[in-house]
């Protein structure tokens, strides 16, 4: 009932399987991800835009999918690379599923090949460029023309993403977390303005802060700090996202300029490094990145250890922290740096993604601190 | 934190005998336990009353007490020894239970010893449902509604607020021992007052019944800075209803959305956070409403489990090291995971990429009469696990490493019958051990998925891959093996089709599906367990096999031994057989070899990472191990230490060029083909009782009449004395092959003359196929007729002369050297007035094994090892039998308290689970403590009751005089009465059950009975009495089944002298 499907490496490594998604072909940059669960939160975040992600457990598509756990208004994931869709999908939330989820939004995927086997390839050569073809594409040499197009995408490096996944108006978020009983929360009381830069934000991050009594105002990636400050807000936001970050100087001046008013900052993932830079640290690429729900991050203050979701195929680089920024937060994985303070300011930032969604909910703390900075400035 | 440096020496709690719902994984887990503090540099005691153990090994410990496990012993050693802290969180129930002793007892007071791990509050606090229940109620999570009952008057109002059906749980009984389903008040009542009995606490739980909600468990280990991780997450294949250990079960949870799994992840936490387990391994049941997500918690643990051994190995995790090291203060943070060569951190949550399987193993075929349904009260007696890509995958490895003869989803309802529909209904239902496979049959009979999920609750999930299956099979059925081209074979192998089962399915021989796969070049590849799913670059292997791309053993080329493992533990075969496994793979390790283990229990010690250079955890099955070997290349493998599993695959593996080492298979042949047996007894010049092999019904009545009655009728090639008989009569033995057998030419019955009222001695040996060693000489303490694995017996011998031990050492050594052993072999033998038979002889390891190794202070298994790849036993400088100064006693233990309504009577078929030791400096201190290790606790007062088949009326009179002169007062039945009467001893008569009353089950019921002998013969005697023998066992009265136990039950209460404790290292000094 699938057709077949091709996955194409730069590095000539060829995959057969059928295809389960939408007909076509994608290319992206091929990572993986070691999260057992959360493949729809996985698929709708931004921060997987134009990366075609490998989901290590083999069953992908268990429970299908519901309209509560997309993580954005739609999938971003160039493309979905596992090893087996299971006959059918069980679970009393579950309304479509997987493989009808991924046509409805043309999405292309492969299943039923080794992804142990791609799985080690990345880890052994970094993320690699790559292209899904599936459906008429792949006749007649449908491999060569793989081949061709994965070496062809030009990768992730310098490519500015956080302003294409944006919004291109601001909007003001409305609703909190979900429970079990209930689904999400109606908004609460408004006690804090807060102002998010969208650079491919999780609507997770939103429905998190809405949670503890802010009301939230999403701007574009490109949002001046002017524009901001003329917001008067309490707190401001800097979201996750895909891509470099460097290449980002419009954030970078913006920021820049916002942690010298003293605001409270918090920034998640590529809002992180974007801080970072802003505070004269650089960042780098790193040859393998952290993408999976299990990765153990360690509070340097206290001791604590927490398990955090990890996305993020750059980094800041540690040995470039200037004296005003310190580190607060190691991985305890391989050592990176995971979370960053200013001294002189109330402004922080973490790696990982408190926000879970999916993953565990360890680090969900970082958002009360927000909030404390928020009240100890009032 | 680095570990607390107030602690110097600690005292390990061992878990005791394998009984149901305690089994080997507590030797795992202690034994990791033991290596994790001592690497410390601590000073490690341990007290474990179960010699099958590795942890027991001395090595393991500085000071090991085989001892029985019950406060007052392990006060005794707490004196000697004045740990600063006991961790009671490695052995089971059992540890715990005993850690709350000594705290109610005073005894940690009195000598200032700290419990690490969990303290009593904590512990109490799990265990005890009132004040778990408002635990949870604190941190807001629901428990199922319920009620706490100490009598029957509380029971029924708690019925009123919980409602039919019922779940009736006694606290503080391990394996949920008691417990179970009521429908009705009549049931209701029935389970109450025997859960109450059973409680030592005498309290009750009855719970809101779940039945058909489905069934999570969380793997938490926190850490003494409040770090927590999951190690593991398991979803239950079986509905709630059927208990934990008797589910099948799934790692990791299969039909959770993230956001589902982390409100189990946050209640986990909480519940840890709230029982207060400050460091360890914990595991959380959850109970989830499939139809709206609701959530209960069930229960939780406060310590390491068969589920964590079952976690650990699922993922390459190990819980229980970890565990130690946190209990004496490290953090998650400063471990790492030995497992990836220290390339992960302790502190992370294990990420795989495959699918694992466990189903249990049940042996209901033992005791015809117990329920063999499942219910909240577990009954299985071991497990298998397995490694697959897919759930199909791993579910079709799992059921062919069962051992239980299939080799997949093999049909077992004739569906052409007229009640098949019934049949199927019911046992989807009400299930027992094979629903796995009625549900395939279900989906044969075409019933459609929703019916399935409707009558057994199962998740359409895990339902509609089975169904898959089934329709591949159907498939099949139509092609012949031509028509098979390599993607239709590559697919039915990722579906985890053993080349067995799709033989049956084409219906020709294996090995042409397994040249046409080879033909075709489908072999399986092997991947790593690796617990980050390949994130990093690991060293370890622990491999698995499937059919993919990569193939990931990189096998090297030095010189290998591989050993083959034995499977799911079951009655016969059990840690035993795994202690000498492991054994051996460290011997050849020490020795330079690269060392390969194949074995699928997940309670294991042998299926420890560490054990072996290399792990396969594979289904013990031709195919499965063939690949292996084709692949490893591997200089020798040993079969005859994984017991009849590996033993059943000799003679295909020889056939396929595998090079099987020690004794060659045709000797192994020669002792178990009666036969050939009786032409070697005849040549070595030996006896053995008249006998004969039968191939029909009409043959046995003649061979009967020349061999004459009794008789010890079994069929051929059976472990564990399956379907064995004593028959009296030809009436009987007419019976015995009309019922209980089905006698024909390919499975012929044994007859043998029973020796009745001699002596049975079991002798281990080791052999290097020129001299001969003998391990050790075992006199049983019960008469032959019963099952060598369920008679105590002591070493040395406790009332055998000496030249007939002589005797008997020669005999055994021509055997051995007749067979041309090289390694082990077992054999028993009777000692009837003044002649010796040879019963049986088994060139292999035998379940004494471990047994004799700690008495003697050598490993017999290393030596047999060393054996089998060239050693001497002259090079290895084991040349004399060493006999030990003390005495030491092994007693079985039995699952009877599972089964009630099973007569818990001995005989000639195997029925326990497990053993104690007990060491003494006379025969009577070791038999005592061995009793006390298996619980059984003697006041010498009130009455004992003797009752006596004919045969042993010569020698009642003396047991009734000890029991005197030891205080008691004599009740028997008339026709004892009468003989020790006329022995001029005291004695007042009572009523048989058919005499009228009041009679004895009266007697027993008022508590008026403290012993009891009761020996009886013949089918309908035996059935007469089974009654006493039950009740007896509810109201806990020690019954002894032989006149040879009365008389050790007599010596061990004349035992006056205060119990000492011994290590096992100074034993081991004095012998020397």
């Amino acid at each position: 009932m699938f057709g077949s499907a091709v996955l194409a490496l730069e590095d000539g490594s060829v995959f057969h399987g059928i295809a389960i998604g939408a007909e076509g072909s994608s290319s992206g940059e091929v990572v993986f991800n070691t999260s057992m669960t959360g493949y729809q939160e996985i698929l709708t975040d931004p921060s997987y835009a134009k990366q075609i992600v490998t989901l290590t457990y083999p069953h992908i598509g268990n429970t299908g999918t519901n309209e509560e756990d997309n993580e954005s208004s739609r999938v971003w994931a160039s493309g979905l690379v596992i090893r087996d869709l299971p006959l059918l999908a069980s679970n009393w939330r579950n309304e479509q599923s997987l493989d009808e989820f991924l046509k409805a939004r043309n999405v292309v995927a492969i299943a039923e090949i080794d992804t142990r086997r791609l799985t080690r390839l990345l880890r052994d050569k970094g993320a690699l460029n790559g292209c899904l073809l599936t459906g008429a594409e792949l006749e007649g040499g449908g491999e060569v023309q793989a081949l061709r197009l994965a070496r062809a995408f030009p990768g992730l490096k310098g490519m500015d993403l956080a302003k294409e996944v944006s919004v291109k108006e601001s909007y003001y978020w409305k609703g909190g977390v979900w429970d079990l009983e209930s689904g999400y929360k109606e908004d609460s009381d408004n006690r804090f303005n807060i102002v998010a830069y969208d650079f491919g934000v999780k609507n997770n991050i939103l429905r998190m802060l809405a949670d503890r009594d802010c009301e939230v105002r999403v701007v574009p990636a490109q949002t001046s700090a002017s524009e901001v400050l003329a917001m008067k807000p309490d707190g401001i936001f800097l979201s996750n996202g895909p891509g470099d970050p460097e290449p980002c100087d419009y954030a970078i001046a913006a920021i820049s300029e916002l942690l010298e008013a003293g605001i409270p900052l918090f920034g998640i993932c590529l809002g992180c490094q974007l801080m970072a830079l802003a505070c004269g640290a650089s960042t780098l690429k790193m040859s393998l990145g952290h993408h999976g729900a299990n990765h153990p991050v360690q509070n340097l203050k206290n001791g604590k250890v927490m398990i955090t979701s990890q996305n993020h195929g750059f980094a800041v680089d540690e040995k470039t922290l200037p004296e005003n920024l310190i580190a607060t937060h190691k991985s305890l994985f391989d050592g990176s740096l995971q979370g960053i303070e200013r001294t002189d300011k109330p402004a922080f930032a973490f790696q990982g993604h408190p926000e879970a969604s999916p993953g565990p909910h360890d680090v969900a703390p970082l958002f009360d601190h927000f909030i404390e900075l928020m009240a100890n400035r009032n | 934190m680095p570990r607390r440096t107030d602690l110097k020496s600690i005292l390990i709690l061992g878990a005791g005998p394998i009984v149901i719902g305690q089994a080997c994984e507590f030797d795992y887990s202690g034994a990791q336990a033991c290596q994790a503090l001592k690497e410390e540099g601590l000073r490690v005691i341990l007290v474990n009353s179960n010699p099958a153990t590795i942890m027991t090994d001395p090595v393991m410990a500085d000071a090991t007490y085989i001892e029985p496990i019950n406060w007052r012993m392990v006060e005794k050693i707490i004196e000697k020894e004045r740990p600063d802290a006991i961790l009671p969180t490695m052995g089971g129930q059992t540890a715990l239970n005993c850690a709350l002793d000594l705290n109610r007892h005073g005894v940690l007071d009195k000598y200032n010893v700290e419990l690490i791990g969990a303290n009593c509050e904590a512990i109490d606090k799990a265990e005890d449902r009132e004040l778990f229940d408002q635990a949870m109620q604190k941190i807001g999570l629901e428990t199922p509604q319920h009620g706490i009952a100490h009598n029957l008057e509380q029971a029924r109002e708690a019925i009123e607020k919980v409602g039919f059906p019922c779940i009736i749980r006694p606290s503080f009984t391990m394996g949920g021992t008691g417990g179970g389903i009521a429908y009705n008040k009549e049931e209701f009542d029935e389970i109450c007052l025997r859960g109450m009995e059973l409680s030592p606490t005498n309290e009750l739980l009855i719970d809101e019944s779940l039945i058909g909600w489905k069934e999570y468990e969380l793997e938490v280990v926190r850490d003494t800075n409040d770090n927590c991780i999951i190690v593991c997450s398991i979803e239950n294949f079986d509905a709630m209803g059927v208990h934990t250990g008797d589910s099948i079960t799934v790692a990791p949870a299969q039909t959770l959305t993230d956001k589902e799994y982390q409100i189990l992840r946050n209640a986990a936490l909480a519940v840890l956070r709230e029982i207060g387990v400050e460091t360890g391994g914990s595991n959380v049941q959850f109970g989830i409403n499939p139809v709206d997500g609701r959530l209960v918690i069930i229960e939780m643990n406060p310590r390491v489990s068969r589920s964590s051994a079952l976690a650990s190995k699922a993922t390459g995790f190990p819980i229980a090291r970890v565990a130690a090291k946190l209990a004496i203060g490290f953090t998650l943070d400063e471990l790492r995971n030995e497992i990836t060569g220290g390339v992960t951190p302790a502190s992370f949550e294990p990420s795989i990429d495959y699918v694992v399987t466990k189903i249990p193993r049940f042996t209901f075929e033992k005791f015809p009469e117990a329920n063999d349904r499942l219910t909240t009260q577990m009954k299985s007696v071991g497990e298998v696990m397995a490694i697959g890509r897919t759930f199909q995958e791993s579910l079709h490895k799992a059921l062919r490493g069962l051992e239980v003869g299939m080799c997949g989803f093999d049909p077992v309802l004739n569906l052409k019958l007229s009640d098949a529909k019934a049949v199927l209904t019911r046992e989807l239902t009400e299930p027992g051990a094979e629903r796995i496979w009625y549900i395939a049959d279900a989906f044969r009979a075409g019933w459609p998925i929703d019916t399935i999920h409707e009558l057994t609750g199962i998740d359409c999930w895990f339902l509609v891959q089975i169904e898959d299956l089934i329709n591949d099979e159907k498939m099949l059925a139509k092609k012949s093996l031509e028509e098979i081209d390599y993607d239709v074979m590559r697919k039915l192998k990722r579906k985890g089709f053993s080349d067995m089962r799709l033989s049956q399915v084409l219906e020709i021989p294996e090995l042409a599906v397994q040249s046409k796969r080879h033909e075709l070049g489908i072999r399986p590849v092997y991947k790593r367990v690796d617990t980050c799913a390949a994130e990093f670059v690991s060293s370890t292997a622990y491999m698995y096999s499937t059919y993919e791309e990569e193939c990931e053993a990189e096998p090297s080329d030095k010189d290998k031994i591989m050993v083959l493992g034995g499977g799911p533990n079951r009655i016969g075969q059990g840690i035993e057989f795994d202690y000498c496994c492991v054994h051996a793979a460290l011997a050849m390790r020490e020795d330079g070899y690269e060392t390969v283990m194949v074995n699928c229990n997940p309670e294991t010690v042998s299926t420890d990472y560490n054990i072996s250079d290399r792990l396969f955890f594979e289904p013990l099955t031709f195919e499965d191990v063939i690949e292996v070997v084709q692949l490893e290349k591997p200089k020798g493998v040993i079969v005859q230490f994984g017991g009849q599993t590996p033993l059943n695959l000799v003679k295909r593996l020889e056939e396929a060029g595998v090079p099987v080492i020690g004794t060659s298979p045709d000797a192994i042949d020669r002792a178990e083909d009666r036969e050939r047996f009786q032409q070697l007894i005849e040549r070595v010049g030996l006896k053995q009782p008249p006998n004969s092999t039968v191939r029909s019904v009409e043959e046995s009545i003649e061979a009967a009449k020349r061999i004459t009655y009794p008789l010890v009728v079994r069929p051929s090639y059976v472990l564990g004395g399956r379907a064995m008989e004593i028959v009296y009569n030809e009436e009987e033995l007419n019976r015995y092959m009309h019922d209980a057998v089905k006698v024909s030419n390919d499975s012929p019955v044994l007859l043998d003359y029973f020796l009745s009222a001699a002596i049975e001695i079991d002798v281990d040996l080791v052999c290097d196929g020129k001299q001969v060693v003998v391990g050790a000489i075992m006199q049983h303490i019960e008469q032959a007729g019963i099952h060598s694995g369920d008679s105590a017996c002591s070493l040395p011998p406790y009332n055998l002369p000496m030249e007939v031990q002589d005797k008997i050492r020669q005999q055994v050594s021509a055997l051995a050297l007749e067979l041309g052993v090289i390694g082990l072999m077992n054999t028993q033998l009777a000692y009837q007035d003044g002649e010796i038979y040879i019963i049986e002889v088994n060139p292999r390891a035998s379940r004494t094994v471990p047994f004799v190794s700690k008495c003697i202070g050598r490993s017999l298994a290393k030596v047999a090892a060393r054996c089998m790849v060239g050693q001497s036993l002259k090079d290895q400088g084991f040349t004399k039998e060493i006999i030990p100064k003390t005495f030491a006693v092994k007693e079985a233990i039995f699952p009877f308290n599972k089964f009630p309504g099973v007569d818990p009577i001995l005989g000639p078929e195997m029925k326990s689970t497990g053993e104690v030791m007990g060491v003494g400096k006379t025969f009577a201190e070791a038999y005592a403590k061995a009793q006390m290790g298996a619980g059984e606790f003697f006041e010498v007062k009130g009455n004992a009751f003797l009752s006596v088949r004919d045969a042993d009326k010569p020698h009642i009179a003396e047991v009734a005089k000890k029991l005197l002169r030891l205080g008691y007062s004599i009740v028997a039945t008339h026709g004892t009465a009468a003989v020790i009467e006329e022995a001029g001893l005291e004695v007042a008569g009572v009523n048989k059950v058919a005499e009228g009353r009041p009679h004895i089950v009266d007697m027993l019921k008022n508590d008026e009975i403290q012993l009891i002998v009761n020996t009886t013969e013949g089918k309908q005697a035996i059935l007469d009495s089974s009654l006493i023998r039950r009740t007896a066992l509810r109201h806990d009265v020690f019954c002894t089944t032989t006149v040879a136990g009365a008389l050790a039950v007599c010596e061990a209460l004349s035992f006056s002298g205060n119990m000492s404790v011994y290590t096992i290292q100074d034993l081991h000094a004095a012998l020397n």
